[in-house]
Parts: structure tokens; sequence; C-alpha cells
């Protein structure tokens, strides 16, 4: 690696780090339900929201703060299904696309409704541009909203708060954080080149006298949202590694950074919403230790190259670039596969079915633990959840009753924990077994890879992360409708069942902070913390990862 | 029922509001930069489109540089590759293929001189650039082809390097199709 990379990898992290804590400070202030500065600005126009939809800015229980999302997000489904159902009879659809096929149209919805953004079409060919205005960046919008909301509510629960109105948190997600952001970036995007246009697919006349059709569409707008708000679906086909969603090295770091900002972020919220600014930080240099060990596997996996390439005498003491774009090279695109999966967005800037072995290994640990940052809203909940595990695991080791925050972690804390730690991973390897008996012809890679490939998509999907090794044949009925329910699972369940542990212990009184109290801002824990997130994680998905890509690995060295 | 119904509603209004985001992007992009909005065309004399500076192009006349592996043909309409795992054979069998038709159209250039970017497919399968060395590799093959000196190769292709982002960002790149397009206007003259 360059001197360059480095500089590059560093300034961008730092960049990251420096940002995190204020924007931190602004989200809690955004979402705080005492009047403050920000009401002046964004006030009216959350009024306009309110009353145009009728709206009541009541405060909720739990059970109808999970309600509201759940079914919000199903009314958002129905609209944009429809829409996708019937893409061929309406207005700005200059490709003449036609109506999506059902199961393709059932699996988009989820998608992007849950946040994964698995795509199974390609942005070219399968959606009009009303489609993809109207039906996916609103999906990207609301569905950000919902997990940012979520982790609003679930933090609240835990600092013994009411929980708030789901309605009011997702119309300030939209109105404060993500419509504010998403408009400054995609204007920077289009001055670095991103097109913004309604124009049809240009035709070119090309030097070798041939005719080249060149798609193209409003894409700035769509891609600030794509990455800001851990969405990751790309408005064509390969996403981030195609030069009009990302024209070069800077578009590159500024996605990077879009990807980054808001799961950085809310470990600083918590922080300041709890009132104990340090624990926060544990939580936060925690997840960023994680990082930085997964990013350096994958740069040092990358860089030694594929030695099945060497054998042939080619390409000898040179890194691996099957799959990548020469304007990021082996080290930017490397940073951008360990980000887009750590933060649970899943856009790709390289394509991961290419990576070598070890190197695809990276991105999809990151998803199995889930809790690198993770997602816009769901990755705190995840980490919290696990902070708790951790807290519950070293109250049985010393023999004392746990506390977090003040309060008693009991058996029904325990249990719905419990529940929703085991349902991932039934998520992931149960479906995974089916399509390796039922439906091998659908992987495209022969021998361990094929293997990776399965887990890969059913990880990505359940974790709501939505890149894909994409080699797979993954537009037919099975994959289509088996990702679908798996991501909706994977989304709603984690987070009504953890919503369920916030109003659980905000109904608790406080019990008072002894000496005895086991501290949960020290470093202390957070070592305590990685051990578990890494425990838990390698007790469930070590035998997967040993038969894909350990197995490949070994079958590649000579 | 009551609730359904702004349900409804509430992802109606969102959805005007998001559209019109969208909107004031496109009015803003197109009023202040429509040759960035529109796909950054090129165009020729006779103003019609040649191609884009951000979209690579399929060159196979020996006169001309060629770009990236790509299994879509630079078919701008979609993108994509064949996603091979580094595992697969076919991947080793379209190497060895690429490898054979390098002796063949570049006879004084050994095959284990090649930059691996030129034997690899790009992500999008649309990459405009290859790297610099190579661009370098097949000077002695175009200087035969057009009758440009190799002098002359190399200054155009030091004039078409991008460097990289505010100078650490990325990797410098040599655009193919507007390399090309000096190497076509010079085969003219």
């Amino acid at each position: 690696m360059t001197i360059y990379s480095w500089v590059a990898i560093l300034v961008t992290l730092g960049l990251a780090v420096l940002i995190a804590k204020p924007a931190g400070l602004y989200l809690a202030k955004a979402f705080d339900y005492e009047k403050n500065g920000l009401d002046r600005w964004f006030g009216p126009v959350e009024r306009v929201i309110f009353h145009a939809s009728g709206i009541r800015q009541g405060n909720q229980t739990w059970k109808m703060y999970a309600l509201s999302a759940v079914l919000s997000n199903l009314a958002m489904m129905l609209i944009v299904y429809l829409i996708f159902r019937l893409q061929g009879f309406l207005p700005l659809n200059p490709s003449g696309v036609s109506n999506m096929e059902p199961t393709l149209a059932f699996n988009t919805v989820v998608a992007f409704m849950t946040n994964t953004d698995l795509q199974h079409y390609s942005g070219e060919s399968g959606l009009s541009y009303f489609s993809q205005m109207i039906g996916i960046v609103f999906m990207m919008f609301t569905s950000t909203a919902t997990g940012v909301a979520a982790a609003m509510a679930f933090i609240r629960g835990l600092a013994g708060k009411p929980i708030g109105n789901f309605f009011v948190d997702l119309v300030r997600a939209i109105t404060r954080v993500l419509l504010p952001m998403s408009f400054v970036s995609a204007l920077i995007f289009a001055a670095l080149g991103v097109p913004q246009t309604l124009a049809s697919s240009a035709i070119a006349h090309t030097l070798q006298g041939t005719e080249q059709q060149i798609a193209r569409g409003p894409i700035a707008s769509f891609l600030s949202i794509k990455q800001f708000g851990n969405n990751g679906g790309g408005f064509v086909g390969v996403n981030s590694a195609h030069p009009f969603e990302n024209p070069g090295g800077f578009s590159n770091m500024l996605q990077i950074l879009l990807m980054m900002l808001i799961g950085t972020s809310l470990p600083f919220a918590y922080g300041k919403m709890v009132g104990n600014a340090k624990q926060g930080r544990v939580l936060f240099v925690s997840m960023l230790m994680m990082f930085i060990v997964m990013l350096g596997v994958l740069l040092s996996a990358e860089s030694a190259g594929n030695p099945a390439f060497h054998a042939l005498g080619i390409g000898h003491d040179q890194v691996s670039m099957e799959g990548k774009e020469v304007r990021f090279g082996m080290a930017q695109s490397a940073l951008f596969a360990t980000v887009t999966t750590a933060t649970e967005t899943g856009a790709v800037n390289t394509m991961h079915d290419t990576l070598t072995p070890i190197g695809g290994m990276v991105p999809l640990a990151n998803m199995m633990l889930n809790t690198v940052f993770g997602g816009a809203g769901v990755g705190i909940m995840n980490v919290l959840m696990y902070a708790m595990i951790a807290v519950f695991l070293s109250g049985l080791m010393v023999g004392r009753t746990p506390e977090f925050l003040g309060k008693k972690l009991e058996g029904k804390e325990m249990k719905l924990i419990a529940v929703n730690l085991l349902v991932t991973p039934f998520l992931i390897l149960a479906p995974t077994a089916l399509a390796l008996l039922a439906y091998p012809d659908t992987i495209s890679n022969p021998g361990f890879h094929g293997l990776t490939q399965a887990i890969y998509e059913f990880t990505s999907s359940a974790n709501n992360n939505g890149s894909g090794f994409e080699g797979l044949g993954d537009n037919t009925p099975f994959w289509n409708i088996a990702t679908g329910v798996v991501m909706f699972l994977g989304r709603y369940f984690s987070i009504v069942v953890l919503l369920a542990v916030a109003g659980s212990l905000a109904a608790k009184k406080p019990v008072p902070v002894t000496s005895g109290t086991f501290r949960t801002d020290t470093a202390l824990f957070g070592g305590v913390f990685l051990i578990i997130v890494i425990l838990v994680g390698a007790l469930t998905y070590f035998p997967a990862i040993v038969l894909g890509p350990v197995a490949e690995h070994l079958t590649l060295r000579p | 029922m009551r609730t359904i119904w702004m349900m409804l509603r509430a992802s109606v209004v969102l959805m005007a509001l998001i559209l019109l985001y969208q909107l004031a992007v496109l009015g803003i992009a197109q009023a202040a930069m429509p040759d960035k909005a529109n796909g950054s065309l090129i165009y020729n004399e006779s103003h019609e489109v040649v191609g884009s500076r951000l979209i690579g192009q399929s060159f196979t006349d020996p006169s001309f540089f060629h770009g990236r592996v790509s299994s879509i043909e630079y078919d701008a309409g979609a993108s994509g590759t064949p996603n091979y795992a580094p595992s697969n054979p076919d991947l080793l069998q379209r190497l060895a293929d690429t490898a054979e038709a390098w002796k063949r159209e570049n006879p004084n250039v050994p095959v284990n001189e090649l930059p691996i970017d030129l034997i690899t497919n790009s992500g999008s399968g649309l990459d405009p650039e290859i790297s610099p060395d190579a661009a370098r590799v097949q000077i002695p093959r175009v200087s035969e082809a057009t009758g440009i000196s190799a002098e002359e190769l190399e200054r155009m292709i030091r004039d078409h390097t991008r460097g990289r982002d505010l100078g650490f960002l990325g990797e410098p790149g040599v655009n193919v199709l507007q390399l090309n397009i000096e190497v076509q206007q010079r085969t003219a003259q």
C-alpha cells in the first residue's frame, strides 16, 4: 500500500471520529421533547405536516409505539407495492420499463422499507423514474426515520423517560436530520459529476462506430439519502461502483463519511440522553476498535492479491483488482467494504463476491456481529442489547443482581433478549440450509464459495444490510420470498422485542448506585462488552465461516 | 381504522415532501451545472454524443488504447460483472484467454509485465479509466498501428492522467475515451 492510501484512510476515519460527537449532541437535541432552539427552525414545517396528516402528538406506551411503527411501515409498503406493480402505466417512465413481477415487487418493498435494500432487480432496467423517486427514495427516508425513531424511543425508555410518540419522531427524523443533510450532500455529489436529470438514456456514437446506450437519471438526490440513511440500494445495478454513482476519490470519501455519520453519532446521543456521556464514549471506542481490526484484516487479505493469478505468472506482487474500479484502487475499495457492512448500509463500490476469501469474510463478519456501529438507529439498539448481556453475565459471575443505568435487569428482560439473540442466526442458517438443498442451481460459483454466497445473502437480509455476493441468481420466486420474509422478521421482530425491553425497564423503580454497583462506563466494561460480542458471534457462526471463506482460502493456497 | 387513515395520509404528505426535495436538487443541478447533471456527455464537432467522460467504451481496434475487461462489453444501459470468486475456474480460464490475446496483439511486451487492472473485470463493467502503467504498456502497439511516436503517446497519456482527488484520495487513472479521442484526431490529420 502506498503512503497515499494510508493518509486517505487516516483522514477519512479521523474526520468521522471528529464529527461524531457534535452530530450526536445534535441528534439528542433534535429528538428532545423539551422546547429548544431547533423548534424555531423546523417547527413551522412540522406543524404543517402534523396538521395535513392528522397526527396527534401525545406520548405513547411502548406497545402503541411499536404498533405504530410496524403498521405505518406496512401502509407505506402497500402504497409502494402498488406503484411498482403499475409503474408501466405511470408517468416519468421515459425508458418504458414494464410493471414489476409480484414476488420481485414484494421483495423490493420489504427490502427498502426495512432499510435493507437488497436488490434482486437492476435499477437501469427494473424501475421507472417514478418508482425510483416516489417509491424508493420515499422508503429510504421513512425506513431510516423509523430506525432512528425506534432508537430514540428505546433510549428514552432506558433513561426512564416517557417513550415518546412514533409519528413525531418519524417526522422529526426527516425534517431535522435526513432532509437537510441529504439536500446539501446531493448538491455536492451533483457538483462532483453525479447526474440529476429526468431525461431518458443518452445514445452515444462511439469511436469504434457502434451505439452505446448510457443510462442516467435523478441519481444525486437518491445517492445522498442512500448513504446517509444506511439504506445502500443503488440507483443503478452496480451501486457505488458505477462511475455515475461514485465518480471519484472525493465522492467516495463523502459517501463513507455519510454512511458512518448516524452510527457513530448515536453512542454520543445516547450518552447525552441518559446522562452518562462516559458510557456512550466507552461504547463508541469499543466499536471503533472492532472496526479497525476488521479493516486491517480486509486490507491485508486484498493487498496479498489472488494466489491463483500468480500461479499463471500474471499480476505477480499485485493487489486484487477483479471487481474493483481504478479510481478507488484496492485501499479505498477495502475501506468502503468495511464501512458499508459495519454500518449495515449495503452500498458497494467493489463487488464483494470477487473479494479474496479472507477479504470477503470481513463484510460477512461485520454483518453477523451487527455491533460495529450498525445501521441507522437499530445499530445502537443492538449494541445496547449486548451491553445488557455483558452486565447480566458479569452480575452472574460476581453473584449480584445486575443493574443497567440504575435499573435491575431481571428474568423478563433477559428472556426477551435471549429470544432476540437466537432469532437472527435462525433466520440466517435455516434458510441457507434450505437454499443449498433445494435450489443449488441458483448459486453461481462452485465449491466452498457457493456456500458463502448463500450465507451472505441471508446474513445480509436478516441484519438489514442489503449488499450481496451478487453472482447469486437471486431473482427467482424462492429467493425473492425467502429473503423478503427474513428481512421483515429480522427488522421488526428485533425492534418490537427491544422496545418491550425498554418499556419494561422504564416501568421499574431506579435502585441507588452504591460502591458495589458494577460500573458500565469504564474501560473494563468496554472489554467485557467486546468479549461478549465476539464470544456470542463466534459461537453462533464459527462453523459457517470455517466451511465458507476459510475453506476456500485453504484451497487457493498452493 | 382512523389510525390507518392517518397513516396513509401521513405517507402521502411525506411522499410529497420528499419529491419536493428531489425536484429542488433537480432544479439547482440543471440550472447551475447542466453538463454534469446530464451525464458529463462528450460531443463531437457535429454535436453528436460520442460518449460520457465518466463511462468507459469498448475498444478492440489495435490503434486505440484498450480499457479494462468488461463482461457486459461496456453496455451502459446496464452495469455489472460476472462476479467471479477468486477460486472460480472460469476466472482463471478468462485470464488465460486474455493473456493469449495480449500475446497476439502485443508480441513485444511480455505477459508478466501486464498491470493487474488491464486483465481484471472492473466492478461496474464501465470503468472509464486504466492505471497509467496500463496505458504505457500499450504504447508499442498503438504507436505501430497509428504511426504516432512513442514519446508523443507518452505525453498524451500524461495529459489525460487524472491525479488523486485533493492529492491523496483514490488512485490516479487515465481516461481511455478522452485519450483515444486525441489519438483518433491525430490519426485523421
